[in-house]
């Protein structure tokens, strides 16, 4: 097992910091050395159990120099759209507005709000709505996004998009309850960024 | 210095955010053209079955 402290050395010394960020933990985790002696000297002739933690990829170091590309993990609860894909920047519908992330961008966790995620590579760019999800940017220039239903903007309808539009404009005159105009407003405001998607 | 930060209106109403990030999904959903909206919506259809129990038995569930 590789024992990686990379991540611990880079990490400049501030004068306002006395305890690490999560950000700044070790890339790898290491195997329980106490735990493996023990099994040793009571079952030499069999390998010790695997971890769940041994399984997965240590999550790569934080470099001391900005990278050239950003790589991004874009999964639905179905599928893994994009897996580790290097691309020069992704936009995000962040609930605070369209977000544009490139490679050494701040760590960041942002929710996201029914809209359109942009990947950008080289010249090509590739679009998707996204209905809502987060994205975390982590400080070594890996981005994920997660999204319930995301799709490219050539499958949306847009006549269903209008009729929805209007059908729930309709709807939050109508409603009474606090729960009912909450509905209607979600409705309202994914039709519309629909619609923007659409027509953008 | 405001102890509650401006809660989003689905929040104010009561609703949680996995009921409100479903609702969104289902909206995207139902606006898809057609082959793709009946695969997404037979994807996400959930088949469940209910039964009461009483005196530690199950009785006949219902299905949906």
């Amino acid at each position: 097992m590789l024992r990686r402290a990379s991540g611990l050395l880079a990490r400049p010394i501030l004068a306002a910091r006395a305890r690490p960020f999560s950000t700044d933990l070790p890339a790898a985790q290491t195997a329980d050395a106490t735990f493996l002696e023990a099994w040793k000297k009571v079952i030499p002739n069999m390998d010790p159990p695997k971890t769940p933690l041994s399984f997965m990829q240590p999550r790569p170091p934080t470099p001391s120099s900005i990278p050239s590309k950003l790589t991004v993990n874009f999964v639905l609860p179905y599928a893994s759209e994009l897996a580790t894909k290097e691309v020069d920047m992704v936009i995000v519908p962040a609930t605070t507005g369209q977000m544009g992330v490139l490679p050494g961008h701040v760590a960041t966790i942002a929710e996201l709000k029914p809209g359109v995620l942009s990947v950008h590579e080289g010249n090509e760019v590739t679009k998707y709505f996204i209905s809502s999800g987060f994205a975390f940017i982590h400080a070594n220039s890996f981005a994920d996004v997660i999204a319930v239903e995301a799709v490219p903007l050539d499958r949306i309808d847009a006549s269903l998009v209008q009729k929805g539009l209007a059908e729930f404009t309709q709807k939050l005159s109508s409603a009474t309850t606090d729960l009912e105009k909450a509905e209607a407003q979600i409705g309202i405001d994914v039709h519309s960024a629909l619609n923007s998607a659409l027509t953008g | 210095m405001a102890s509650n930060a401006a809660v989003p209106f689905w929040r104010a109403a009561g609703m949680t955010y996995i009921t409100y990030s479903n609702i969104c999904a289902n909206l995207v959903r139902n606006c898809l053209k057609e082959p793709y909206k009946t695969e997404a919506l037979a994807r996400e259809k959930v088949h469940f079955s209910i039964s009461k129990w009483t005196d530690g038995k199950p009785e006949k569930p219902n299905d949906v």
